[in-house]
């Protein structure tokens, strides 16, 4: 009785010696993966090939809870983009429904309470998929999916951060990690529990080019559309860049021989 | 040194405008003939390319200012649409975000610079106190901008300094919210904040032509510290000073394209592309680079009163250096043991900025950084109350050179007039 | 040597000039971002063009639409009012031009040249005496005595083909750009 007594209580603190250990465990996001993607650099552009990809998986999988409220579809048929024509970004606008004006009676839902829809032109933002932010977590277990238009300059690591959360799933979680109910392992998101279920698989989007769909050519694919969400001047901004540089490096020469020309007699 | 004016009019309309405005008359005094030691380094360049920098951050603001809309519903969208609409918006903000940064790293070492070579000394203490008061408006202005785009370091970063008022006993609550125009951080101070955002600069440009002016009457200080003699220590400011400044400025604004260019995000944080939100405070509240020596100092004193002091006087000290060193000799390049104390105040003042950009619980090598920022800020204010005083007394400084000709030119200039 | 000293001013000269003319082409080329910037942005120029479905439009009906800040008459014409404004001589018209942006400067207010298709009537509603909205006239409420329009700031009557005939406005309704997407749907801008 007394060993039993004596075995149950050791294996009891050994318990809870080991419990307190899992909340020992560093949650610490690992750094990034080390993703190539063909805009960085000083002479980087952005892959069109990627960008129209990239587009068809964020319309498909993510635009279901993300919005990307900063992108207009005009935006689609812009120099630097995905450069889409003026007809497919046409095309692509009048498919996404978003809140109509308010019609001749003056209102803006139907009988049932439903907001009245119109099919969006270019000049239209991309709609959100929740009308409000309340509306979002309702729908997300209380978390709030972030708008994407952004979503490449708002974290730390850029690219590279967004491109190892969508493929840093799938994972083992290590002994002593418990995954909290309701949400997924990740460990390259802070504290290692992420409320986004894994978005990709391979396979989730059939690409019109015929580009394999696996895990990482959409992850790859989507974080390029997103950079350029974040970024759609960065093909101007280099290319601007690289004349304003050589013509400084120029007049700096320049003025360089006008600087040694006037203080040769004076030293 | 200011001197009579050897202004010659030579065409009619010139002595017609002369006799009403002498504006061509003040040019030519005092960028075109101005006598200037002939022995200036790089160092002394960084003047004129402060003014660059306020020109730039002024044109680009003012034309920032035709598209963003100061309302906390509207701010962080007007900004993006300036970045993805506007013709060039995206070119004229990253001039404006990056400018600012070059501003203030020209400012440190046009600062560092004074402090080296003695040029506070009299006399010149006037120019030195009104630099200070340009470098609070500059702190002021900039502190101001970094709110307007409301993203969530804009509105953290304003949630924190303004609590800090809230530290003065008796009337510091109401000073606070007097400063929000509401219980916190909100629409009000926003829009208040564009306003003064928009006003300082060019009190900025008042004060800095009295700098420029208070300059001019005993003329420029140099690298040996020595006064003007003779006219062969000079030259004219025009063509000797101009194509100098103007080669510098333009390696200055290679570096600055880099920036706007390549890394246009480099000093900027990535919160603040996320709208502001009073409800999610971010993990790490750090101002821009250039403000967190003093954030540092600040967060190095756990009472916060104390800390507000600590980081306010840091600055105030600044007003007593002229009066604080009692060295007969201006520039360090002849004092040797100030030379070593001067290079120890830039290491603590570039780890006091390291440290304010670190969570407050951070460690390097097994020390916690806020020890690290204590030292910092007790040698910055022993530097200047207790070594600046004493080492001038005590110190043994090296043999000045005759004259700023005979330094320069060698043995064969001519013996300067008595 | 004098040759060796003009040589050496002329370098020299030449060098300031280059470095000058440099640093001056640079300010001009910076300068162009700073004024191109006020013209209207992307976003500005997304909603330059407007498409409007008329389908929902009835014969004798009008429908205003906004378009580049100013409002659009979109009018569906009755065979009544096509006949009466193809029986007017041009000749007699206070304003004899198309103002049609479809078509070259110099055209004459036909009713053909005022109309891609004679049943819709696509305007900008804007008076052009002093910009008021003109008021539309249906078989209902008349407005004014041919049949078109009337603004009742001045005075001006427009008729069914928007010409200007009798009042202040010194010109006929101006006609947009415009092209026709499908049967019942039109590109205005």
């Amino acid at each position: 009785m007394r060993l039993t007594t004596v075995t149950l209580g050791t294996s009891l603190a050994l318990g809870l010696l080991a419990s307190t250990a899992a909340f020992a465990v560093d949650t610490t996001r690992l750094a990034p993966k080390d993703a190539a993607f063909s805009f960085q650099g000083p002479f980087g552009t952005y892959d069109r090939g990627a960008l129209q990809r990239g587009y068809q998986v964020y319309k498909e999988v993510c635009s279901a809870c993300h919005s990307a409220q900063h992108l207009a579809f005009h935006n689609l048929t812009e120099a630097g983009g995905p450069e889409f024509t003026e007809a497919q970004a046409r095309a692509l606008a009048a498919a996404a429904k978003v809140p109509a004006e308010p019609n001749d009676k003056g209102e803006t839902t139907d009988d049932k309470g439903a907001p009245l829809m119109r099919s969006a032109t270019l000049a239209d933002h991309f709609p959100s998929p929740y009308p409000n932010e309340n509306a979002a977590r309702a729908n997300n277990g209380s978390a709030l999916p972030p708008d994407l238009s952004m979503i490449v300059k708002a974290r730390e690591g850029g690219p590279q951060y967004v491109y190892s959360i969508l493929t840093g799933f799938g994972g083992h979680a290590p002994a002593g990690f418990k995954v909290t109910d309701g949400k997924y392992y990740n460990p390259y998101f802070e504290g290692w529990n992420i409320s986004m279920p894994p978005p990709l698989k391979d396979g989730t989007v059939t690409y019109s080019d015929g580009t394999k769909a696996t895990v990482d050519q959409e992850a790859h694919d989507v974080v390029t559309f997103l950079a350029w969400a974040s970024e759609p001047k960065l093909e101007e901004r280099k290319r601007f860049g690289f004349g304003v540089m050589v013509f400084l490096v120029v007049l700096a020469g320049l003025l360089f021989a006008a600087y040694r020309r006037v203080w040769k007699d004076a030293h | 040194m200011s001197g009579p004016s050897t202004y010659n009019p030579k065409s009619g309309f010139e002595r017609w405008l002369d006799t009403r405005l002498p504006l061509p008359r003040l040019l030519h005094d005092t960028i075109h003939t101005f006598p200037t030691p002939r022995n200036l380094n790089i160092w002394y360049t960084f003047g004129g390319i402060l003014t660059f920098c306020l020109a730039i951050q002024i044109v680009t603001g003012i034309v920032l200012a035709m598209h963003y809309v100061a309302n906390a519903t509207l701010a962080f969208d007007s900004v993006e649409s300036i970045m993805r609409d506007v013709n060039y918006g995206w070119l004229i903000r990253y001039m404006h975000s990056n400018g600012a940064s070059m501003f203030f790293l020209a400012v440190y070492i046009h600062m560092f610079r004074g402090l080296y070579y003695g040029s506070y000394k009299a006399p010149r203490e006037l120019i030195w106190i009104i630099g200070v008061l340009i470098y609070l408006l500059m702190m002021a202005t900039a502190f101001f901008g970094y709110v307007l785009p409301w993203g969530q370091m804009s509105f953290w970063g304003a949630t924190v300094i303004t609590n800090l008022f809230s530290a003065i006993p008796v009337v510091g609550n109401h000073i606070a919210t007097w400063l929000w125009g509401d219980f916190a951080v909100g629409d009000a101070t926003l829009n208040r904040f564009f306003s003064l955002h928009y006003l300082l600069p060019f009190i900025i440009a008042a004060v800095v032509g009295l700098h420029i002016w208070a300059l001019h009457v005993p003329g420029n200080n140099n690298p040996l510290g020595i006064d003007v003699k003779s006219p062969q220590d000079t030259v004219p400011f025009h063509p000797y000073y101009t194509v100098k400044d103007a080669f510098y400025l333009v390696l200055f604004v290679i570096f600055y394209a880099l920036f706007v260019f390549y890394w246009p995000d480099f000093f900027g944080n990535p919160d603040n592309y996320q709208q502001a939100n009073p409800l999610v405070t971010p993990p790490d509240i750090v101002p821009e680079w250039y403000l967190l020596p003093f954030y540092a100092m600040l967060r190095s004193i756990p009472n916060k009163l104390l800390g507000v002091i600590v980081m306010f006087g840091a600055i105030a000290t600044l007003v007593f250096i002229p009066w604080l060193d009692t060295s007969r000799v201006r520039s360090c390049r002849f004092r040797p043991l100030m030379k070593q104390f001067f290079w120890a105040f830039l290491v603590a003042c570039v780890l006091l900025g390291y440290c304010g950009g670190q969570s407050v619980d951070a460690a390097r090598f097994g020390i916690p950084l806020v020890w690290v920022a204590r030292i910092a800020s007790i040698y910055y204010y022993v530097f200047f109350w207790l070594i600046m005083p004493i080492v001038g007394l005590i110190e043994t400084p090296k043999k000045l050179p005759a004259s700023i000709a005979q330094s320069v030119l060698g043995d064969t200039a001519a013996a300067p007039a008595e | 040597m004098a040759a060796t000293t003009s040589d050496a001013g002329t370098r020299r000269d030449f060098l300031y000039v280059a470095t000058g003319a440099m640093g001056a082409v640079g300010l001009a080329a910076i300068a162009w971002p700073f004024i191109d910037q006020m013209n209207p942005s992307t976003a500005a120029l997304a909603l330059a063009s407007t498409e409007v479905d008329l389908s929902a439009v009835q014969p004798g009906q009008q429908v205003i639409v906004k378009w580049r800040g100013h409002p659009l008459f979109v009018r569906r014409r009755t065979p009544a009012e096509i006949a009466s404004a193809k029986a007017v001589d041009v000749n007699s018209l206070p304003d004899p031009l198309a103002y049609n942006d479809n078509l070259p400067d110099n055209s004459p207010a036909t009713d053909a040249n005022r109309a891609i298709k004679p049943e819709w009537l696509i305007l900008i509603g804007v008076c052009t005496h002093l910009g008021c909205t003109p008021t539309v006239s249906t078989p209902q409420m008349p407005e004014g005595d041919y049949g078109g329009w009337l603004c009742h700031c001045h005075g001006s009557q427009y008729d069914t083909a928007g010409r200007i005939r009798k009042g202040p406005a010194p010109r006929n309704l101006q006609v947009p750009p415009y092209s026709f997407l499908s049967a019942t749907r039109i590109k205005v801008g």
